[in-house]
């Protein structure tokens, strides 16, 4: 058991808000609590250290930083602000302002210059501050970027990654939590990979950043300030998670969920509570990557269990879940014990009072009921 | 005030700007504005050497600039009477080609936009004129003549054209997404390229070359906000860009008076300095660009040009182009101010070379574009199967496992 849950224990083992990410969700000190209940049994595995996803990431950039001196990180607030959430913090200090260059907020214009410059050759990693700034700028993503390969008969490539924090935060109201994955993971040409863990954020990132096609790096605000612990492979230079390979986070039998990004963490709180409450054991699988999708990790669960839960924040319509499910049925149905289910985003513009945006997004209990539900437990 | 704009005959619009000249006496100069005289250029035939590669010296019409904030290029530029044999050569070619296209298009062998670029001939040749091959260019999607002038072939465009396998983009691309070395395209949303090309000075100068990138854009797509936001980028960081507005008057079918609160789209750049030259001189386009490129690469920041052109055709193969326009106005540039026409009487004036060799000249680049077309036309289609429809998606060897067809059974295995 205590390999399976490993990823989940140690995130409890370390769980914690970073102070410059004032808004704590409650459901976020669920999972830490219950992650503490496990810490014993982890606590002494070899070499490992503890990362905050935004410590990985900061770290996976200085290491493509150094490696490759094509690449150049641009955004507005990156450099002497040291990020708007200090995800490229001592950047600037460390590669200069040729490497590490602060933009004006004008999103189109310098998604558009990455473009180009990525069109001449070099790598740029663009960060928007957050994604929903990037609807500024999503034609030069679509249009530019993800397209011009094809185009051009697949003479002009375009080695681009772009970055930033993707999904709902906290109090930030309707304009500020927006969940992307579907509508970036719909477009041909583009690569969409989005981190749980600190291992996911460094691993994909170096992979996005050294992936020779344009690759759409969703992260989450929420998750900035919490720690993992990182293995001592994953803490070296050329540790990588490739493309297109979700990852089982915890191994079950009764029900198969499919999540990505935060709400990962949820399932993972809400599989080990439906294993104290009912005595069942759903499957997390942390999809990592959003294009392309893992279709053959999702089936080989669903063939294994029979009942599947997509999990994820966006709005429900032609959003990831129902891609999840299109896909399971087309893919799976002859396996499945129960109609696929999907929890997902409420169909609102994200509301500022707390209470209400807490109806709006998946929370553990949530996931836990509609899953027992499913099994009816 | 729409409607009245709307019904205001175009030579009322000097009126308009006298009268704003009178109130603010500082834009009078501002209604000298260049020639679009394609023959205005001087040379002393005297001085005209006999060897075919040995420079002479050209004086460009007094009325061939117009600056912002800058001091105007020289007036005279070296040539050689090959390069106007080129240059000559390369419009001819262009003109021929497009008008391959048309025929093409009429005879519904091109599908979908196709966008000709008949009339604007002096603005690519003689850019290109101006540049070296490491050198970047970039453009909206009337595209075709940048294309053949930064080195690809009449075959290859048209064979595009045609969605032919051995076109430019295989087949994948079309009229308006054209690529080749030291050029990006070939962009069908109007003003995207416009960053994008800034992204190109970007790299020269983050490599440390010493090249330019000129980036063309038209009256209408100035209007762009993203064209504003790529000006500032540059100004600030000091891009070796050649931002330039091909300036034919329409966007689309819209008076660019009818579009732009400002007309001087030179001046469009506020804070970076600005060149107007008239772009159916193909002489004065390549001082222009030449002097723009030295100016850029030593360091002096981007540039906004305005190449004063015109379009003979329609905005695409759709629009007669003439509901917002006049055939008169039409009959008048192609018959006095014709890009081409205008060099090859320069050309016999100053004895460069004779009317016979011109004919020649003309014969060739026609039996040379006839052959191409008929050599694109032999091209075979790519063939309609799964391994050619996937390909390129994605950059070879990082490829999904697979990518979905119409339906699952369609899917398209990567075999690596």
């Amino acid at each position: 058991m205590s390999r399976y849950l490993r990823p989940a224990a140690r995130l409890a083992a370390s769980a914690r808000i970073a102070t410059s990410a004032p808004r704590t969700l409650p459901r976020l000190t669920t999972s830490a609590s219950f992650a503490l209940s496990q810490r014993r049994s982890f606590a002494d595995v070899k070499g490992t250290k503890d990362y905050t996803v935004r410590d990985a990431l900061n770290e996976a950039m200085a290491e493509e930083l150094e490696q490759n001196e094509k690449v150049f990180i641009l955004g507005e607030e990156v450099a002497q602000y040291n990020g708007a959430y200090k995800v490229t913090k001592g950047l600037l200090d460390r590669f200069g302002d040729k490497r590490v260059i602060d933009t004006p907020i004008t999103e189109s214009g310098f998604c558009g210059l990455a473009v180009g410059a990525a069109l001449s050759g070099l790598a740029p990693i663009c960060e928007f501050m957050t994604f929903n700034f990037a609807m500024q700028a999503i034609d030069q993503v679509v249009n530019s970027a993800a397209k011009t390969l094809y185009m051009s008969g697949g003479i002009q490539p375009c080695n681009i990654t772009f970055r930033g924090p993707n999904g709902f935060a906290s109090g930030v109201g309707a304009q500020h939590s927006q969940d992307y994955s579907a509508w970036y993971g719909s477009i041909p040409g583009l690569k969409v990979v989005s981190p749980w863990s600190a291992e996911d954020a460094k691993g994909l990132l170096k992979a996005a950043i050294r992936d020779p096609n344009p690759v759409v790096f969703l992260e989450n605000e929420l998750m900035y300030g919490v720690s993992f612990p990182m293995s001592e492979a994953a803490q070296k230079d050329d540790f990588v998670v490739p493309f297109g390979k979700a990852k089982i986070e915890r191994q079950g039998k009764d029900l198969t969920l499919v999540s990505l990004s935060r709400t990962v963490g949820q399932c993972m709180v809400a599989a080990e509570s439906l294993k104290k409450k009912y005595g069942v054991e759903a499957e997390v699988i942390n999809l990592r990557s959003v294009k392309p999708l893992d279709v053959e990790s999702i089936i080989k669960s669903v063939k294994k269990t029979g009942r599947l839960i997509s999990v994820e924040s966006g709005f429900p319509f032609a959003g990831m879940g129902a891609e999840i499910l299109a896909t399971t049925m087309e893919y799976g149905f002859d396996y499945l014990d129960a109609p696929a289910q999907r929890i997902t985003g409420a169909e609102v513009p994200t509301p500022y009072a707390q209470g209400l945006e807490q109806l709006s997004f998946p929370t553990e209990q949530i996931i836990e009921d509609y899953a027992a539900k499913l099994l009816r437990v | 005030m729409f409607s009245r704009a709307l019904r205001v005959p175009r030579a009322t619009t000097p009126l308009v700007r006298a009268r704003v000249a009178i109130t603010r006496p500082s834009t009078v100069a501002a209604l000298r504005s260049v020639t679009t005289n394609a023959a205005s250029s001087h040379a002393d035939k005297a001085a005209v050497p006999d060897a075919d590669d040995q420079p002479f010296q050209v004086i460009l019409s007094d009325e061939s600039f117009e600056t912002y904030e800058l001091d105007p290029p020289s007036y005279t530029l070296d040539v050689t009477k090959k390069e106007l044999k080129d240059m000559y050569s390369n419009m001819v070619v262009t003109r021929q080609m497009e008008m391959a296209a048309d025929r093409l298009y009429k005879e519904k062998k091109i599908r979908g936009f196709c966008h000709l670029s008949t009339g604007q001939e002096a603005v690519a040749v003689g850019i290109e004129h101006a540049l070296t091959k490491e050198d970047d260019v970039i453009t909206a999607y009337r595209c075709h003549g940048f294309a053949l002038m930064r080195g690809a072939s009449v075959r290859s465009i048209i064979g595009e054209l045609l969605g032919r396998r051995e076109g430019i983009a295989y087949g994948k691309g079309g009229s308006m997404h054209m690529f080749t070395k030291g050029f990006y395209g070939g962009n069908g949303i109007v003003g995207a390229q416009v960053p994008v090309g800034a992204g190109l000075a970007f790299a020269h100068k983050y490599m440390g070359r010493k090249n330019a990138s000129v980036i063309l854009y038209g009256d209408g797509a100035s209007n762009q906000g993203q064209v504003f936001e790529a000006f500032n980028m540059a100004k600030l960081w000091g891009l070796p860009a050649l931002f330039g507005c091909e300036n034919n008057k329409y966007g689309m079918g819209t008076a660019a008076a009818r579009s732009s609160a400002l007309t001087d789209y030179y001046k469009r750049g506020q804070y970076i300095p600005g060149l107007k030259v008239n772009g159916m001189d193909v002489l004065a386009v390549k001082a222009a660009v030449k002097y723009g490129k030295e100016w850029t690469i030593a360091e002096n920041g981007p540039l906004v040009l305005e190449y004063v052109t015109y379009r003979y055709g329609g905005h695409s193969m759709s629009d007669p182009g003439t509901t917002y326009r006049t055939r008169e106005e039409i009959q008048r540039m192609r018959s006095t101010n014709d890009p081409i026409a205008g060099l090859k009487q320069k050309i016999l004036d100053w004895g460069v070379c004779n009317e016979e060799e011109l004919k020649t000249l003309d014969k060739e680049a026609r039996k040379h574009v006839t052959e191409e077309v008929a050599a694109a036309e032999a091209m075979a289609f790519p063939e309609n199967k799964p391994e050619i429809l996937f390909e390129d998606v994605y950059v070879r060897g990082s490829e999904p496992q697979f990518l979905r067809g119409r339906t699952p059974d369609e899917n398209f295995y990567f075999s690596s």
